[in-house]
């Protein structure tokens, strides 16, 4: 018998009939049409399917929709602002952080939940948030970097904001900087 | 070095923006309007007759659309060796036997991928089990069961390579030894399973089908000879591709049988294989067994090497033919070798078949040579950098009819490693240990198997009014970050910038063939081709403005910085958009045009130009544990002019990566043909934590064969992490290893192994000799 989902994703409020064996990445992909989110292993073992439930990574491959009833999910879909790249993403592209982009969706919303955790990581501590995410192109280093210098551009930007506009152009002008992902590193 | 505007600057993906906002569309993710949804049924024997397919029950399942079994099917066999008829040996699905477990018997297409699987369970199949053979050396033992019955024995293809007189060299040798190896098979693991959408027009009788592969070519090639239609009404469409690494070059049952289906239904079909399917029925590295015996003067001078591989096959041919003659070619880079012979068989067996998988022929090969060399030199006392720096070819080498090095910087890495590493690694602690490994890799192959007669890689420009350039070639980004290298190549010949060009790739309807990504060929030929094509209309340029500007025609003129202008007085030129404006006005309003290509004409046997280099693993064994840490990686590199040092540097550590899950984790064990660990739970691959840092120094060459001097960067790196890392324990601590895979059970076998002969020649005290076996 079919159960009712109230769910928030990305900001915009879904309320659907489904089957209470549907996972959260079927009602992604297949219902909201969501095909950032990518699925590359049956048995929750490779995070490529991460998203963001209630600010906490999750696979969607590993939860029923009905699980996360009445929460917000973010994907990779609603991490940008708008057309600007949110910073995490940015910083993949200007370290090569991924090749083939099949396991980047997840490794961006798990660094995202991380960051938001552990906003100063050191490599360890990344690669013991990380250790779940497969990806079998970069070797993962060029990952821990992108990383690493998206938690220095989201701190300038968290700078620039305790700081009164006026009377900090500097700030101000590394914000834009962070903000539009050149030359922060 | 020459100075580009655009070549050698580290340039983000241009498909960066799609990539890491979920906008890029795999295969996968392609959903067309009335689309079914397909599965494959596949056998659990590994060798069996068919008797007889019951699909009635699946029938009348509700929402099944159609069932399909061999006799359904066009019967066409395709195969990548379609030179050599006997080898198309691949058909959609099995008619009269069943080869391996996985060996497809029948498709369905039903209207949820639910109902699809539970028709399955509804088809009856009535099978006669036969004798199967799994390894490959009972495979070719007369009395073996037959995997193809019309084929005379299980020998599926043989090699043999021979130069110099090698019973001379070893005649000539201080020092002669001999080694057996078994090395494992490993799976490529892309993240992204295959998986194809095929469409077919019934009205026009065209095909269009979307897939996961390395080769759109290979594709519409082999489809056609599967359903027996006209290559040019089949359209293959690569979208983004989820991971290649050899694994994607042959076209697979997914994509013939999605294109069966559509064909029946006159509707869309997607099929998608699961992970498990992926694992077990999808082509992985060839397994095989190799001896060799290596012959060397006193002073480490290698005077006769002779190498016999026997590879596990499995069911079909895929590349694993290649793979069996690139083995008797790569063993033997970059070194000198006088006298060489080479003996390979590949057998069919009762498995999914072996193929083509990244650094084919130099991975399990190089294992074996390389570790070799190590207790070769520890034996004659020499060092083992040292010996390969001994050995190491200059410029210029060739080996005799077989394959030739031009750009060659295999001695300056050599010497670059040994001061790097001393400043590097001052202190080796114990139980710690430094392993080296040479290697060198082809920048696209010369193989006369794909019986092709278009170019090796064409690219076809268009310049349009407003300065834009749409740039069209089938070359295939399956990752590696070609889409990046081709645009940059193409504004590099324009003197344009990388944001005025429009990638239009991957599709056979739009453009001229190239063969596909696969033995590292993508930067060398399509980059010629590119290079040809954008060439042609920048001298089309360069000549309106040399007519406009009215210099003396001594002069030299130059395409940089979106103007065209005397090198010597750059003051003097024109903009680049105003000339083309004018260009096409006199061209009567048609945009500017080049089409270019790229063949290798007498470039040896195997490819025109090598990466090649050097690379030093440090690790640490736990004698107590048997467990092995890879600490740090040093690889210097020649890759010729790096087009995209960010690209590059991503091909070097992913090679790495993948080098090093063979050398410590990566297997497939197989219990009568079935295969033990067909999920990413059991089959493990290097996770984050597991990853050492990765130092690249680079020694730039010129290479006259790449386009701007470049040569591959994708491949060369992944043969050496494992030799080099099985070197390394053997440095720490003496232990010896005969196959790929580090286990901690394995090293504290080796490790106790050492430990008993050391007691043992202790007691004997006799002092060892330097003249081996």
């Amino acid at each position: 018998m079919k159960r009712e989902l109230n769910i928030v994703v990305n900001g915009e409020s879904y309320n659907f009939f489904i089957e209470p064996k549907t996972l959260l990445v079927q009602v992604l992909r297949e219902m909201l049409g969501l095909r950032g989110t990518h699925q590359a292993c049956d048995s929750s073992s490779c995070a490529a399917c991460t998203v963001i439930v209630d600010g906490k990574a999750v696979k969607s491959c590993s939860i029923l929709a009905l699980q996360v009833n009445g929460k917000q999910v973010t994907t990779i879909e609603g991490l940008a602002d708008g057309t600007n790249l949110h910073p995490i993403q940015q910083a993949f592209i200007d370290n090569w952080a991924f090749q083939c982009g099949f396991c980047t969706s997840g490794q961006i919303m798990g660094a995202k939940a991380f960051l938001d955790e552990n906003p100063n990581p050191t490599r360890e501590e990344i690669q013991a948030a990380m250790d779940g995410h497969l990806c079998r192109c970069t070797g993962y280093n060029m990952i821990n970097e992108a990383i690493r210098d998206a938690a220095k551009r989201l701190q300038a930007l968290e700078a620039a904001k305790k700081v009164p506009a006026q009377r900090a152009p500097q700030v101000q002008k590394w914000m834009q900087t962070a903000k539009s992902g050149k030359g922060a590193a | 070095m020459k100075e580009y505007s655009i070549i050698g600057k580290p340039t983000p993906n241009v498909d960066g923006p799609a990539k890491v906002t979920g906008e890029a569309a795999y295969s996968i993710d392609i959903t067309l309007p009335n689309m079914l949804y397909g599965k494959l049924l596949r056998s659990p024997y590994p060798h069996a007759k068919i008797l007889s397919i019951d699909t009635s029950k699946a029938e009348e399942l509700p929402g099944v659309k159609c069932v399909i079994t061999g006799k359904d099917t066009p019967g066409g066999k395709w195969g990548l060796w379609r030179r050599f008829r006997e080898l198309a040996d691949q058909q959609a699905l099995a008619t009269d036997k069943v080869r391996f477990i996985g060996d497809p018997v029948a498709a369905v297409a039903a209207s949820t991928e639910e109902i699809a699987e539970k028709a399955l369970d509804l088809i009856e199949v009535e099978y006669e089990p036969l004798p199967a053979v799994y390894d490959p050396i009972e495979a070719i033992k007369d009395d073996a069961p037959m995997v193809h019955d019309d084929f005379p024995s299980n020998i599926n293809a043989t090699r043999h390579i021979e130069w110099g007189d090698v019973d001379k060299g070893f005649a000539e040798a201080d020092y002669v030894r001999e080694d057996r190896y078994v090395i494992e098979a490993a799976h490529p693991c892309a993240m992204e399973v295959h998986n194809s959408v095929a469409s077919y027009d019934k009205g026009t009788g065209r095909l269009t089908v979307w897939t996961s592969t390395g080769s759109p070519y290979f594709v519409q090639q082999n489809i056609a000879e599967a359903l027996k239609l006209r290559e040019g009404d089949v359209r293959v469409i690569k979208p983004h591709v989820g991971g290649h690494y050899g694994g994607k070059n042959s076209t697979m049952p997914d994509a013939v049988n999605a294109a069966i289906l559509s064909m029946k239904t006159g509707k869309p079909v997607k099929i998608v294989f699961n992970r498990d399917e992926e694992f077990t029925t999808t082509e992985h590295r060839t397994a095989q067994h190799m001896a060799l015996k290596i012959g060397l003067k006193k002073d480490g001078t290698i005077v006769a090497f002779e190498a016999k591989a026997i590879t596990n096959g499995g069911a079909f041919t895929g590349l694993g033919a290649t793979t069996l003659f690139l083995t008797g070619t790569f063993i033997t880079m970059p070194y000198r070798i006088p006298n060489y012979r080479y003996d390979g068989v590949r057998a069919y067996t009762n498995i999914v078949w072996g193929t083509s998988i990244r650094g084919f022929g130099a991975v399990p090969s190089k294992y074996c040579a390389e570790t070799q060399l190590d207790r070769a030199a520890k034996d004659l006392g020499i060092d083992p950098l040292e010996i390969r720096r001994k050995n190491a070819v200059a410029p210029g080498y060739e080996a005799p009819g077989q394959y030739k090095f031009e750009s060659c910087g295999i001695q300056a890495c050599i010497e670059k490693m040994a001061v790097r590493v001393k400043e590097k690694w001052p202190n080796v602690e114990k139980d710690e240990g430094i392993g080296y490994c040479g290697f060198a890799y082809m920048s696209g192959g010369i193989f006369n198997w794909i019986d092709t007669p278009y170019a090796y890689s064409s690219a076809h420009v268009k310049v349009n009014w407003d300065g834009t350039v749409d740039l069209y070639s089938q070359a295939a980004d399956v990752g590696q970050g070609h889409n990046t290298v081709a645009a940059m190549i193409c504004a590099e010949e324009l003197g344009i910038g990388i944001e005025d060009i429009r990638l239009h790739m991957g599709d056979t309807a739009h453009a001229y063939t190239d063969l596909g990504a696969w033995g590292s060929r993508e930067t060398l030929m399509n980059g010629n081709a590119i290079k040809d094509a954008a060439g042609q209309i920048k001298q089309k340029l360069i000549d309106l403005a040399r007519l406009k500007l009215g210099e003396n025609i001594a002069y030299d003129l130059v395409a940089r910085n979106k103007r065209i202008y005397l090198e010597l007085r750059p003051e003097r030129g024109l903009s680049y958009y105003d000339l083309v404006k004018d260009a096409i006005r006199a061209n009567d309003g048609v945009p500017l045009t080049g089409t270019g290509h790229y063949t290798p004409h007498n470039k040896g046997m195997i490819s025109p130009a090598y990466g090649m280099g050097i690379m030093a693993i440090k690790a640490k064994v736990d004698r107590e544990t048997g467990h092995v840490t890879a600490q740090d990686v040093l690889v210097v590199h020649d890759s010729g002019q790096i087009i995209n040092p960010l690209g590059a540097r991503g091909q070097v550590e992913g090679s790495i990566h993948m080098g090093l899950g063979y050398g410590l984790c990566e297997e497939m064990p197989m219990d009568q043909g079935m295969l033990l660990n067909p999920e990413f739970v059991d089959y493990k691959i290097l996770r984050t934590r597991d990853m050492p840092e990765i130092e690249i120094l680079d020694v730039p060459t010129y290479e006259p064969n790449g386009p701007f001097g470049a040569k591959e960067a994708a491949e060369a790196t992944i043969a050496p992490a494992a030799p080099a890392l099985a070197n390394a324990v053997y440095q720490a601590c003496g232990a010896e290893f005969f196959s790929n895979v580090l286990k901690p059970e394995k090293v504290l076998k080796a490790i106790r192994e050492k430990e008993k002969k050391d007691k043992e020649s202790a007691k004997s005290k006799a002092p060892s000799k330097a003249k081996g076996k």
